[in-house]
């Protein structure tokens, strides 16, 4: 699907339909395909939330998003092994291990952003013996020029695992193009959020998180060909602006909401400006710098031109403090918070937040969710309660 | 049958030496908090780096502790239902909602004022959770912040790597500096030494003390009996004091050993535990295993602050180094599901137990999440029996006591009627 959508590129609304049929599908039908095309090429899967995907491109093989099964399968086997106080996006992806729809994976990498992730790392490593399995670990220690020193170490690696896997050991070269291809990626999808921010109702939040899902399960020159043509066709879109109100949210940075989730807020009133979804696949406010020492620019990247998540703690400038300058400068109207249920890092993020928005008398709104809902009956009750109360205030 | 009398009460001279050194911390911790003492570390126990703050003369106030004292003297409710009140989730770890509590409840416990933080160390080690605690009482206190970054614990290798030690190390160096700044004083390296000896000596007795266990019958039980001597192992290692507790534990629990005493009446299962006490309910627990006359001769949870039986020491030529090590690997906390699986293994093994009790607490994931896969590799590929019983560290409200009683009670039943069978 993935080669006709590029070479004969459709109208935007059914070139977003599409994504959301790969975004959705449990199979992984766009990559497999792929990796028939291209013999000889593995994959590896990545777990959120950011993943230096250029090391796995520049070793010669396809990174992608391994982030839950949605609301597409039954979880049957992985209740037993992880409890019901567990987070679903955990659950869901070792579902996808029991049932053998990981095994056209070469591995799977995961990160320390939470106990649940890193002891699903683990777990993976138990069950999946065959599976190359690694857990990278991220520094928290920002104030220091020290973490950015450690993180290269620990690039270098990752890096060697990587090598031997694919039998491709790439030079700084090859880590460079890999590097410059993501930044064009990454740079198309600010470029989209920007335009959200800017003129919203060219493209919906659901919309654009279709988009960079997909994109996350195809080739990523295949998905830069994508965003280009988005980016060509969305000012033309002929599309009028609604009365509604404008609000970023946060909170939904790991496990993945449900599009009609999205939808319904959109739908109840709300202009989504900004959002943390699939963060970790935008994960830069700049390029990456091309250098003689790509590990190195990689490193120095996360801690220097890296976006802000629950999962990172940077005492440069403390979290609810970045939330507020964010707010005023997309002149938002409100804050709308989106834990996963179970989700410990959005949670204790929201009690912080909710102390700071409440101190600064900024509107949020607290809605919590599952990647398996299929009913958003109440969720658009109390969003659309929300917008009426600003609207009509 | 269950032995409905059988209740452990072992009640050595080292209990009231626990209390009285304990009860000696916390004045000096409600004299930093008046003012006329010490300057206040926050830190968290899981491989601390107790050694540098002692040799600074300042004092190590560790928010788990204050939380599990809360819990155990039943004061934790409250605090909790406070901290949901401002935003906190259900789902949130219940040791940070009762410090949040009681830190804007004025830092007041029947045991102890608690000081405000004059640094907050986040010698972040395995556990997430960690950060955003630390992370949140340097919001609402603003006092300075340090985030001690230790790689997990995280590949197949034996040894951390040199990468990382180097990092670990150089940290260090950096909390050096700060804390030469925040006293005013170069760091006393000899005296740094003398402190890595003491806690190298305490090292030593609490694995000598753990290998007693080993013994038929283990002269303690090496979860509810150890958990008392966790205190010191955290709050006075490095001191004098730390070290003269282990000694007389060491006598004592030899003593007995040698007597042949045990806990119970009679030892008829041994078993390791796995994961945190509930602390709320620690003696109904307790007594749910002593009627059965079982008793642990090994848990995982007496090794969140440091692994010791396994032979790491801190060493007084190279402190720096070894109090790395002691972060990185020998601790529970930062080390991997498949090498905490290794370390129960050993325990089953060289401990001789019958059997695997794990305690799934809701509060802590990094312990909990994922504990059924331990449960289907013990069983499984082990043959070890394993019983998953859940409730949680802090929160009476997750806490049945007669569906627990239920399912210990059907889980020792089982295994009574295998042992019949066997027997023959």
């Amino acid at each position: 699907m993935a080669t006709t959508l590029v070479q004969n590129l459709p109208q935007l609304d059914s070139l977003f339909a599409s994504c959301r049929e790969i975004a959705e599908d449990p199979e992984f039908a766009v990559a497999k395909r792929w990796l028939e095309e291209h013999p000889g090429t593995k994959a590896i899967g990545c777990f959120p939330i950011y993943c230096p995907v250029e090391l796995i491109h520049a070793s010669g093989m396809l990174p992608l998003g391994i982030i839950g099964a949605g609301n597409q399968i039954e979880v049957t086997y992985a209740d037993s092994r992880f409890q019901s106080f567990v987070c679903s996006i955990v659950k869901s992806t070792l579902e996808l291990g029991l049932t053998n729809r990981l095994k056209f994976l070469e591995g799977m990498l995961f990160h320390s952003i939470c106990d649940p992730a890193r002891n699903l790392s683990s777990v993976f490593q138990r069950n999946f013996p065959d599976m190359f399995v690694e857990y990278i670990h991220f520094p928290q220690n920002f104030a220091s020029p020290l973490a950015r020193q450690y993180l290269a170490t620990e690039y270098r690696r990752i890096l060697d695992g990587l090598e031997q896997r694919s039998g491709h050991a790439p030079t700084a070269e090859d880590l460079n193009r890999s590097i410059g291809l993501y930044n064009r990626i990454r740079a198309a999808l600010r470029e989209i959020y920007r335009i959200r921010t800017e003129t919203p109702h060219l493209i919906s939040a659901a919309e654009s998180f279709v988009l960079t899902r997909a994109g996350t399960l195809m080739a990523p020159e295949d998905f830069l060909k994508m965003l280009e043509r988005v980016l060509v066709d969305l000012p033309g879109r002929p599309t009028r602006p609604k009365d509604r109100i404008r609000v970023i949210l946060e909170g939904s940075f790991c496990e993945l909401p449900p599009v009609g989730l999205i939808e319904t807020l959109e739908q109840a009133g709300c202009y989504i400006l900004d959002d943390d979804f699939l963060r970790g696949w935008r994960w830069f406010t700049e390029d990456v710098p091309i250098r003689e020492n790509p590990l190195a620019a990689l490193a120095e990247s996360y801690s220097e031109r890296a976006c802000y998540s629950g999962t990172k703690h940077d005492s440069r400038e403390a979290k609810a403090a970045h939330l507020i300058r964010l707010f005023k400068e997309k002149k938002a109207d409100a804050v709308v918070f989106q834990a996963a249920k179970f989700c410990e890092p959005a949670l204790f993020d929201y009690a912080l937040y909710r102390k700071a928005l409440e101190d600064a008398k900024i509107p949020h709104l607290l809605l919590e969710f599952e990647e398996k809902t299929w009913s958003f009956d109440r969720a658009r009750s109390e969003a659309e309660t929300f917008v009426e109360s600003l609207l009509f205030d | 049958m269950a032995q409905g009398t059988a209740k452990s009460d072992y009640q050595g001279r080292i209990h009231n030496l626990q209390k009285d050194m304990i009860g000696r911390y916390y004045s000096r911790l409600t004299a930093a908090a008046e003012n006329k003492g010490e300057k206040a570390i926050y830190m968290l126990i899981s491989g601390n780096p107790v050694e540098l703050i002692e040799a600074f003369d300042m004092i190590p106030v560790y928010p788990e502790v204050n939380a599990l004292q809360l819990a155990a003297k039943k004061q934790s409710l409250p605090l909790i239902l406070a901290a949901e009140e401002m935003g906190y989730s259900t789902d949130n770890c219940a040791y940070v909602k009762a410090d949040v509590g009681m830190y804007f409840a004025g830092r007041k416990t029947p045991f102890a004022t608690i000081p405000e933080p004059d640094l907050i160390l986040c010698n972040y080690v395995g556990c997430n959770v960690y950060l955003q605690w630390f992370e949140h009482l340097q919001e609402y206190s603003k006092a300075p912040i340090y985030n001690l970054d230790v790689p997990f614990f995280r590949t197949n290798a034996s040894d951390p790597s040199e990468d990382d030690i180097h990092y670990v190390v150089k940290q260090l160096e950096e909390l050096i500096e700060i804390l030469e700044r925040m006293s005013g004083k170069k760091l006393d390296y000899k005296k740094l030494q003398r402190i890595m000896e003491l806690s190298g000596e305490t090292g030593e007795l609490w694995s000598d003390i753990k290998r007693l266990a080993q013994q038929r019958p283990t002269p303690f039980d090496a979860y509810f009996d150890s958990v008392m001597m966790m205190a010191p192992l955290y709050c006075l290692r490095g001191t004098e004091d730390g070290l003269r507790f282990f000694q007389q534990a060491y006598k004592e629990m030899k003593q007995r050993a040698d007597n042949h005493e045990g806990p119970l009446p009679e030892e008829k299962f041994r078993v390791v535990m796995e994961g945190p006490p509930p602390w709320p309910y620690l003696r109904q627990f307790r007594d749910m295993f002593s009627r059965w006359g079982a008793v642990a001769v090994a848990s995982t949870y007496s090794t969140v602050g440091g692994i010791w039986e396994f032979g790491f020491r801190h060493d007084p030529q190279r402190p720096l180094e070894s109090i790395a090590r002691h972060m990185l690997q020998w601790n529970l906390t930062n080390r991997n599901f498949i090498q905490r699986y290794r370390q129960i293994h050993d325990y089953v093994k060289d401990w001789g137990a019958d059997a695997l009790v794990i305690h799934s607490v809701k509060s802590c994931r990094l312990f909990s999440a994922g504990q059924g896969d331990m449960r289907e590799y013990f069983t499984k590929q082990l043959n070890v029996p394993t019983l998953l019983i859940e409730s949680d560290l802090e929160d009476p409200r997750y806490f049945s006591e007669a569906q627990l009683r239920n399912r210990v009670d059907a889980f020792f039943e089982s295994l009574e009627h295998q042992r019949m069978l066997v027997n023959k």
